[in-house]
């Protein structure tokens, strides 16, 4: 099969597949019903992977492919078509894509047994995989945006998923929202490149001559929408509450879609922002915000998926800061090694809460011996997190510290002090990440159990309260699900070797590794951070290390208290703004109008009545008139 | 004399226009005549034939369309696909001048399409009587390429969609009619004003003639725009002339209220394009940002008041406005590009919020209350039905792949495109709006589809039945179509609207 073939079947299986899962009948009991859902969502992942493993092993050149494309629309003097260009890079990224899909398809298989609403689900799943191959293989900047809102869509429909979360409706709105104000950036960021180009095609606009306000102000547009995906700071709120939804789509979304996307998009239209000094320096101050934002959030938080939510927020910020000091390969880099190590933990996290019946921490404690495999992913997903040599996130992380001390000796587009900036948080959350790792993996799987007395758990797993029952003890989940994770454990621990492989390096254009001094930094730090968790466990056992925060401890489980400032500064004014013109609309325009109406009856009336006049009025009134008209005639004469 | 007369030897395309009005006339005719019991069958029968004759034009699309297809500088430089053209009162220079082009095809499947549908759907046999002598003006009002005559059919629409929302409305049907009619009456007042202007001023109501070809002086463009646009704008309707549209779509029943959005409506914003900017297109220059504010007020203002609606159908007819706005907005930036996206505009709104208002009266029917307050939960209890309405809000919040986006999206790339602070500021609030409308149909799902089910939604039934998917099946399949392949819409309208805007190539 060409890469003509390949690249546009990559996005276009899951989407069609999704389609055909959502028209599936509803209902639940049918187990015919329920293995066809099933299988149609495997299918379409699994398929998605193949062709992506087509393409990682012969990409597209950047010089293949305009024409291969399908005319969509010619609005005016531009052409959307449907073409593809997958490139060595985005065919790796698909291959994270695809197969982190494939593992949550087959994962949520049984981690939604007993939901009735398995069928549109599976579907979702799908057109979420697909919405975000179109971003990672599309090369038309409209196809692109297409992928980008679709992935909005769903994330929409999967965060609200769950019916019995009294939050998950107002999160999966948030969410939709949240992305949806950066999207008005991103649609005008594409508005202007668009124009100016002449054309949407992305190696067209990419090779423009923009002028240097027009490239920044779409640039810094574009960011916006970045900044929303992408969950970076100021946007970036919706994901800790994003974790409404089912486990293997918190997953989806941390690890293969949405939030990569935004760092794809950055890295596809890199050749832009090399040019621009400026919106690499927003961006650096957006990632050196959103790492230390995430990094030190992550250090308070009770729910164990909470912890993962917001360590997605700062990882993300390494990658964004990458990009900033103008290293779009340590970006994408550590863009896949997080892709394994972060679906790996939430799929572990996914079993340890269908195992104990409970997000929260405190509930934990001593699922060791009882979920070994649980447990070795875990050892596994956060060393890699915390960036534990030789596991992938170190070298991922790595190469982002080393491209940003490179950076600060000037020379890049960045101006050094947002090197400066970049380089200082991303160490410091070095420390910070190794920290709360600690404290999650011992807080979960040591000391004793801290699980609740004989009267069960107060929040069941499952979607069905009445046939649930919490097993005697935790155990380590069926096969669908363990397979998933032994699977994902293998590039979480190991990707970070692929740095050595030439054929990888090239394809990624990613510098050599190298480890020198500059590493006896960050490895100090994380033996620090690492050290004081267990030493804070240890001295007072069965206490949380996070009580050390003291005060400060609330104020990051709330995340800086973001969201009231986001709920005074756009939530209550645009309620406000609705009211002034609910009211406006009623009392004034719809008023004159009724108004109108009233006036002419009442004028109406009036002269009715005048009608009425008795006679000698009336006579008086003949004849004045009679005597106006006459007055009119002669002077007009 | 600028044409030969062809003596009645008529083609097969020009018969086809005749029997486009003629049809659905005459089955208003039978209908009513018909016994009752048989009238959903009749009218379904007679709303097909006029929705399948309204596809035939495409066969008749000249194939070489294209910039080379100019000829001579005398020849009229607007050709329709087809053209019918018959003398009718010469004393008042009034010609009975019919034509199919790229921009009025679409519309003319739309109607065809909607009506066809919601004569499917009702069991109401005076009812679907009105809906086809509808069907006849607003087809009429899209065929027409004569001034006069277009203000006729212009007015053919008026009294049955009166009579629809009075006879089958809601509780307060009568205020709701009375003032949808006048206030539209007031409107046809201004637009009877304008026509007469410029078939004056200009010596012909031909609007081939009359299209890209200076018959008329600036000031009498600026005259005749104003009035013309303020017409339109009653009907479009455009902010602040909108207050007449959600009283008409509370009361109005199903039917009324999915062809008043999906296809009166649209007689505003072609009225617009074809006569506005047709007739006088340095008016149109003169007036285009006046429009642009407007049409942005219109977006904001909507998105703003859906916010705070607590009536389903009064909601909907809100979005409406917005909706428009971006229709608007596309017209007001005067570019192709623009004016097509305003063309799928209103395509995609015409399917969506007739899908839309289907799925909302069938809910209120059900339920017996349209109030979000009273709403709640209908995922637990109707899944099929949640999951359409889902579908419906979530393409009329304009999502990219499904038709509602293509529209929106281009006319704030058009609105760049024309450049300048002025029109760029226009273009950011549009996009602002964009998140606004989202912001108001999550809102809408989150009260009406999420959470406990109320005891209202609790007692509806779940099952949508044959005639309901026959109904939807289609709005459902076009918008995803269209959404994917907007040049479905587009295939045939750059060229006109190059010659509408007086852009020489």
């Amino acid at each position: 099969m060409s890469v003509d073939v390949a690249g546009p079947l990559l996005p276009l299986v899951p989407l069609l597949l999704g389609l055909i899962g959502l028209a599936l009948p509803p209902g639940d009991g049918d187990r015919n019903r329920r293995r066809l859902a099933a299988g149609i969502g495997v299918t379409g992942a699994a398929v998605a992977l193949l062709l992506a493993f087509r393409l990682v092993l012969d990409p597209a050149q950047s010089s293949d492919g305009w024409d291969t494309g399908l005319t969509l629309a010619v609005i005016g003097d531009l052409e959307v078509r449907f073409s593809t260009l997958v490139d060595a890079a985005a065919a790796y990224v698909a291959l994270a894509v695809t197969a982190v899909a494939l593992c949550v398809q087959i994962y949520s298989i049984t981690y939604l047994h007993d939901d009735p609403r398995y069928a549109p689900y599976a579907a979702q799943v799908s057109l979420f995989t697909g919405a975000m191959l179109l971003v990672v293989a599309g090369s038309d900047l409209i196809l692109m945006l297409i992928g980008w809102e679709v992935m909005g869509a769903c994330s929409y429909l999967l965060i609200g998923h769950d019916r019995r979360l009294p939050e998950a409706p107002a999160a999966a709105v948030k969410a939709f929202l949240v992305t949806r104000i950066g999207d008005i950036g991103f649609l005008l960021g594409i508005a202007v490149l668009v124009a100016d180009a002449k054309s949407t095609y992305l190696p067209d606009v990419l090779a423009h001559d923009y002028s240097p306000g027009t490239l920044t102000a779409a640039l810094l547009l574009i960011l916006a929408g970045v900044a929303g995906k992408s969950a970076q700071f100021p946007l970036h709120t919706w994901l800790p509450d994003a974790m409404a939804g089912p486990t293997p789509i918190s997953a989806l979304i941390h690890a293969a879609t949405m939030v990569a996307a935004g760092v794809y998009v950055v890295f596809r239209l890199f050749p832009l922002y090399a040019q621009s000094p400026a919106a690499l320096a927003t961006l650096a101050v957006m990632a050196s915000v959103t790492i230390l934002i995430g990094a030190l959030s992550a250090t308070a938080q009770d729910d164990l998926k909470r912890v993962l939510a917001w360590s997605t927020v700062s990882q993300i910020g390494y990658m964004t800061g990458a990009l900033a000091v103008g290293s779009p390969a340590a970006a994408l880099f550590h863009l896949l090694t997080h892709a394994a190590f972060k679906a790996l933990l939430f799929l572990a996290a996914g079993a340890v809460i269908h195992a104990v019946g409970t997000n929260l921490l405190s509930r934990m404690g001593g699922l060791r011996p009882h979920m070994p495999v649980t447990f070795w992913s875990f050892a596994i997903g956060l060393g890699a997190l915390a960036g534990l040599p030789p596991l992938s996130g170190f070298w991922s992380k790595e190469n982002v510290l080393t491209a940003a001390a490179h950076a600060t000796e000037g020379g890049e587009t960045a101006p050094a002090w947002a090197a400066w900036l970049v380089w200082l948080a991303a160490l410091l959350s070095v420390g910070v990440t190794a920290w709360y790792a600690t404290r999650l993996f011992l807080r979960a799987f040591f000391g004793p159990s801290r699980a609740p007395g004989p009267y069960g758990p107060a929040w069941e797993v499952g979607f069905d309260d009445a046939r649930y029952q919490v097993p005697a003890a935790p155990h380590d989940p069926p096969a669908p699900m363990r397979w998933p994770l032994i699977l994902l454990a293998i590039p979480a621990a190991l990707l970070g070797l692929a740095a050595f492989a030439p054929g990888f390096r090239t394809a990624l254009e990613l510098d050599d590794p190298h480890l020198g001094v500059a590493v006896a930094l960050p490895m100090l730090l994380l033996a620090t951070g690492a050290g004081t968790a267990w030493w804070l466990w240890w001295a007072v056992p069965g206490a949380d290390p996070a009580l050390a925060l003291g005060r400060a401890g609330p104020f990051l489980a709330a995340g800086f208290r973001l969201d009231d400032v986001q709920h005074r500064l756009v939530v209550r004014p645009a309620e406000a703004l609705a009211r002034w013109a609910t009211t406006g609309d009623t009392r004034i325009v719809d008023a004159a109008v009724m108004g109108t109406g009233t006036g002419t009856s009442r004028a109406g009336d009036a002269l009715k009545e005048a009608h009425r006049l008795p006679l000698p009025a009336a006579a008086v009134a003949v004849c004045a008139a009679a005597l106006l008209l006459g007055a009119i005639a002669w002077w007009g004469a | 004399m600028y044409r030969d007369y062809v003596e009645p030897a008529w083609s097969a395309p020009q018969l086809l226009l005749i029997a486009l009005l003629l049809v659905p006339a005459l089955g208003a005719i039978v209908v009513a005549l018909a016994p009752a019991a048989r009238s959903r069958l009749v009218a379904g029968a007679f709303a097909t034939v006029t929705f399948v004759l309204s596809v035939l034009p495409i066969l008749m699309r000249p194939n070489d369309f294209g910039w080379f297809a100019y000829g001579p500088a005398d020849r009229p430089p607007l050709v329709p696909w087809i053209d019918l053209d018959l003398p009718w009162v010469p004393a008042l220079g009034l010609e009975f001048h019919l034509g199919v082009d790229g921009v009025s095809y679409p519309l003319i499947v739309l109607t065809g399409l909607l009506t066809a549908l919601c004569c499917a759907y009702t069991k109401k046999k005076g009812l679907a009587a009105l809906l086809l002598v509808l069907e006849v003006g607003v087809l009429g009002t899209f065929l027409a390429l004569d001034l006069i005559l277009f203000f006729l059919f212009f007015e053919v629409v008026l009294l049955p969609m009166y009579a629809v929302i009075a006879g089958w409305g809601g509780p307060n049907r009568r205020a709701a009619a009375r003032k949808f009619v006048l206030y539209t009456l007031a409107g046809s007042v201004l637009l009877l004003l304008g026509v007469l202007l410029v078939v004056t001023k200009a010596g012909t109501g031909d609007l081939i003639l009359l299209t890209g070809s200076p018959h008329l002086d600036r000031t009498t463009q600026y005259a005749a725009f104003a009035l013309l646009a303020v017409a339109f704008a009653v009907k479009a309707p455009l902010w602040p002339l909108h207050t007449w549209l959600p009283d008409a779509h509370t009361e109005a029943p199903t039917v009324g209220s999915v062809i008043l959005a999906g296809v009166l409506l649209k007689m505003g914003t072609y009225g617009l394009i074809r006569v506005g900017l047709g007739v006088a297109p340095d008016g149109a220059a003169w007036a285009s940002p006046v429009l642009g504010i407007l049409a942005v007020i219109a977006i904001i203002v909507g998105a703003l008041i859906c916010l705070r609606q607590t009536e389903l159908k009064r909601l909907i007819a809100y979005s409406s406005v917005g909706h428009m706005g971006f229709v608007l907005l596309g017209i007001a930036t005067l570019s192709v590009a623009g004016i097509q996206a305003a063309l799928l505009g209103n395509i995609a709104h015409g399917l969506i919020t007739g899908l839309l208002f289907f799925l909302a009266g069938t809910i209120k029917d059900r339920a017996g209350t349209g109030s979000l307050n009273q709403l709640s939960g209908l995922r637990e209890t109707a899944p099929r039905l949640a999951a359409l309405l889902g579908f419906a809000a979530i393409a009329s919040l304009g999502l990219p792949g499904l038709a509602g986006f293509w529209g929106e999206a281009f006319a704030v790339i058009a609105a760049v495109d024309r450049g300048g602070p002025f029109w760029l500021t226009l273009a950011a609030v549009a996009a602002i709006g964009g998140a606004l409308t989202a912001a108001y149909f999550l809102r809408l799902l989150r009260r009406v589809t999420h959470g406990p089910a109320t005891p209202e939604v609790r007692s509806l039934s779940p099952a949508i039945t044959g005639t309901e998917w026959l109904a939807w099946s289609p709005l459902i399949l076009l918008t995803l179509a269209i959404g994917v392949a907007p040049a479905l819409v587009l295939s045939d309208t750059a060229q006109p609207l190059t010659t509408l805007l007086g852009i020489r190539p």
